[in-house]
């Protein structure tokens, strides 16, 4: 058998396991592995400029594939600033796996120069952990973290490894295991077939459907499936944050974004509706409103992977526990059976008529994309900045943000048809998680256009990137929507605390960002005029090769509505602009 | 309402941090933790209690079960169960009160498990009320010290926690 240090261990396993890209900063205790990266010259290594870039590019990468980014750091604040997009990950399930040096065996617990307690640390953020005890136990320790980030509700895995473990002249047999079985770990593989029966007979008796979408059918491959019994039901649809792109937004049954700046038709039809049918979706405080008013009529059905989300937050009549593409195939198979055996025809069509035409009125009176025109500004305004990227892009684009409310606006503004292209960090809200999940993006897939929209306060905590993108030739678009304020804290302070902009307001610290852009390389476009956008976004996009920083200039009193009433409101409560609640 | 929640769990060291981290994690109360490897020694068992409404209770054992180190769960509560709390304490026992701490000792069928020249150690082991009222009947003798193991238990008959 082939003998191996542990250092070539972790390279191999790596590449056993498929990995395209490993995102990382060397440092001493991981300097054993980094040579065995150099020496084995197999996997590439993207070297980024701050550990936390390296999880988000990981994050970004898998949640654009669906494959698990993979992540290198070492030990101490190598393996702290990984934490934030650690994070990140766990919030949204997404998998990945984070391999940190840690100090000599002999040395933990004796405060060592770089020394973390990194497993401590990373406990609540993540998945699963493991620190390697005996470098024999790599290559199953790997496959496990692999199985365990990739499997049942996905999260980041952490794997440990003392830097004497990884030491190159000490080889040990090396066989990648080909399968793992956990007693302590069997994620769920179907549905109860009882309660997928009882759920499909709800669904067919219902008056008033909806069906709930979050992050949960994208990350579990669930899309065309939904969107199959959507249609063939008939019924509305409304996607989370998370889910955008779960069911086609351009799409007629789709009801656009729920909650807090959800579109007011979904708000106003989830309260109203008397069955919901909840996939993949977690009852998130951003999207329930006040809990004891959610949604007062609701029989609700709830599939899901993790037990633990299922009757969290509000209880449930149909929990379903199970992957949702086997779970939803049963449901449909269960329809079809209930449908063909009854008497009479199932679901109500005229109840349902009903419905969509009430759900048509609500869209007609209020709906974001129906109803209102933005041009009341000198200024451009956000919401025309993300449609002149969605017309520029065609729909097609990967669309990463990083959090506020240029993320709102381009959650709203920007119609996914597709899973996988809207990109950001939904439970955490991690600032500065846009450039480099869009460089994960962009390496991950060449030819795809690739937009990062953010703010002057995001981008620049992780500005530094750019350097990565200028190594690694990453022509990732840039569309900062810059107001000068830390735009969705402002927005509160106009509506909680009198407009007293409490450390919201650059001043005039802002960088040239043009010049900043050019200084790595790139290109820098500002734009002021709203008669430049458009022809600006598509020069930009016309520059294949190019990193391109488009630093827009928006108007800077601009709030995004719809807004949940909040707090004791219930969903169907918003200020839906600015003359019913500043 | 009180529960006992029996778990097994891999021996495995950061295991019992990932559950206690649990609790603290999301607000959950432990008024009492045991744990001890079995007699399958790649397998720990816990017994914790804490307080919570159904609900409560329910999610507390999907997170626990969500673990990857934990097995399996049971909630001894739901069933008819044993109980047991073990007790160590130590007492002043001078002059008269020597023979008073002796009596209700035995009352309680406890034991004097070491004996000082001006103190006991008292073991007893049982439910947590009736190590409670012993507590309390000690009355006047002048406690020292005070240790309990926290409550195990088991299901009474034939169910058996195993893997």
């Amino acid at each position: 058998m082939e003998q191996l240090s542990g250092g070539d261990m972790i390279v191999r396993a790596l590449e056993d396991e498929g990995v395209e890209y490993i995102f990382g900063y060397p440092g001493g205790a991981a300097l054993h592995i980094y040579d065995s990266i150099f020496k084995a010259n197999s996997v590439p290594h993207i070297l980024v400029r701050h550990e936390q870039a390296a999880t988000h590019a990981a994050d970004g990468y898998a949640r654009a594939t669906g494959k698990p980014g993979v992540v290198l750091v070492t030990s101490g604040p190598g393996a702290t600033n990984a934490i934030t997009g650690i994070a990140t990950a766990y919030m949204d399930s997404i998998p990945m796996v984070v391999i940190s040096g840690q100090v000599q065996s002999h040395l933990i617990g004796e405060d060592a120069f770089q020394e973390t307690d990194m497993v401590g640390i990373s406990r609540p953020i993540v998945k699963h952990s493991f620190m390697v005890q005996r470098t024999e136990d790599i290559p199953s320790i790997i496959k496990k973290a692999f199985y365990i980030a990739t499997t049942g509700r996905p999260g980041p895995v952490v794997v440990d490894v003392p830097k004497d473990l990884t030491h190159p002249e000490h080889k040990f047999d090396y066989e990648y295991p080909e399968s793992v079985s956990m007693r302590s770990y069997q994620p769920s593989t179907k549905g109860h077939s009882g309660q997928v029966r009882k759920a499909a007979r709800l669904l067919l008796n219902a008056k008033r459907p909806v069906i709930y979408a979050g992050g949960g059918v994208i990350q579990g491959e669930g899309s065309e499936l939904l969107t199959q019994l959507a249609r063939k039901l008939n019924y509305p649809v409304t996607n989370t944050l998370m889910g955008l792109g779960a069911y086609p937004a351009t799409d007629r049954q789709f009801l656009g974004m729920l909650g807090m700046h959800g579109f007011y038709e979904a708000n106003m039809a989830m309260h109203h509706s008397d069955v919901i049918l909840a996939v993949g979706a977690r009852f998130d405080d951003r999207v329930t409103n006040t809990v004891s008013k959610f949604c007062p009529g609701a029989k609700i059905i709830h599939i899901d992977v993790d037990p633990a989300s299922i009757a969290k937050i509000v209880p449930v009549d149909v929990p379903i526990v199970g992957p949702v593409t086997t779970v939803l195939k049963d449901l449909d198979a269960q329809i079809d059976q209930q449908q063909a055996s009854s008497e009479r025809t199932m679901p109500d069509a005229e109840a349902i008529a009903d419905w969509w035409s009430q759900i048509d009125n609500w869209r007609a009176a209020h709906g974001l994309w129906h109803g209102r025109r933005y041009g009341e500004s000198d200024f451009i305004m956000p919401q025309d900045a993300i449609t002149a990227l969605y017309e520029a892009t065609n729909g097609e684009a990967y669309v990463t943000s990083d959090v506020g409310q240029h993320q709102m606006f381009a959650a709203q503004y920007y119609k996914f048809d597709y899973p996988r292209r809207w990109i950001n960090s939904g439970g955490l809200g991690t600032m500065g998680f846009g450039l480099p999940a869009a460089m994960g993006i962009k390496l991950a897939m060449p030819d795809a256009e690739v937009a990062c929209v953010t703010g002057e306060g995001s981008i620049q905590m992780n500005i530094q990137e750019l350097s990565t993108c200028a190594q690694y030739d990453v022509p990732v678009k840039i569309v900062n929507l810059r107001n000068n304020y830390l735009g969705m804290v402002k927005q509160w302070q106009d509506m909680q605390y009198d407009s007293r902009y409490s450390e919201s307001h650059y001043a005039s610290s802002l960088p040239d960002f043009v010049k900043l852009a050019e200084a790595y390389g790139h290109v820098g476009m500002e734009i002021k005029d709203k008669a430049d956008l458009e022809p600006a976004m598509r020069e930009a996009f016309a520059m294949k090769d190019k990193l391109v920083f488009l630093d827009i200039f928006v108007e800077p009193h601009e709030h995004v509505y719809p807004m949940q009433v909040a707090p004791n409101g219930a969903m169907k409560d918003m200020w839906l602009s600015k003359t019913e609640r500043t | 309402m009180r529960r006992i929640l029996s778990v097994l769990m891999e021996n495995e060291p950061g295991a019992l941090s990932r559950v206690v981290g649990l609790f603290s994690q999301r607000g959950y109360n432990i008024e009492s933790l045991n744990v001890a490897p079995t007699t399958d020694h790649t397998l720990s068992r816990l017994t914790l209690t804490t307080t919570g409404d159904d609900l409560k209770i329910e999610q507390i054992t999907k997170h626990l079960n969500k673990i990857v180190d934990v097995v399996k769960v049971v909630d001894l509560t739901e069933g008819a169960h044993v109980e047991r709390d073990m007790l160590l304490v130590k007492v002043r026992a001078e002059g008269a009160q020597r023979d008073e701490v002796k009596r209700t000792t035995d009352i309680f069928r406890g034991q004097i498990i070491d004996v000082g020249p001006a103190t006991y150690i008292l073991q007893l082991t049982g439910p947590i009320d009736k190590l409670d009222s012993f507590l309390s009947a000690l009355g006047e003798a002048e406690i020292l010290e005070v240790v309990r193991s926290g409550v195990a238990g088991m299901a009474r008959g034939e169910k058996v926690l195993t893997i």
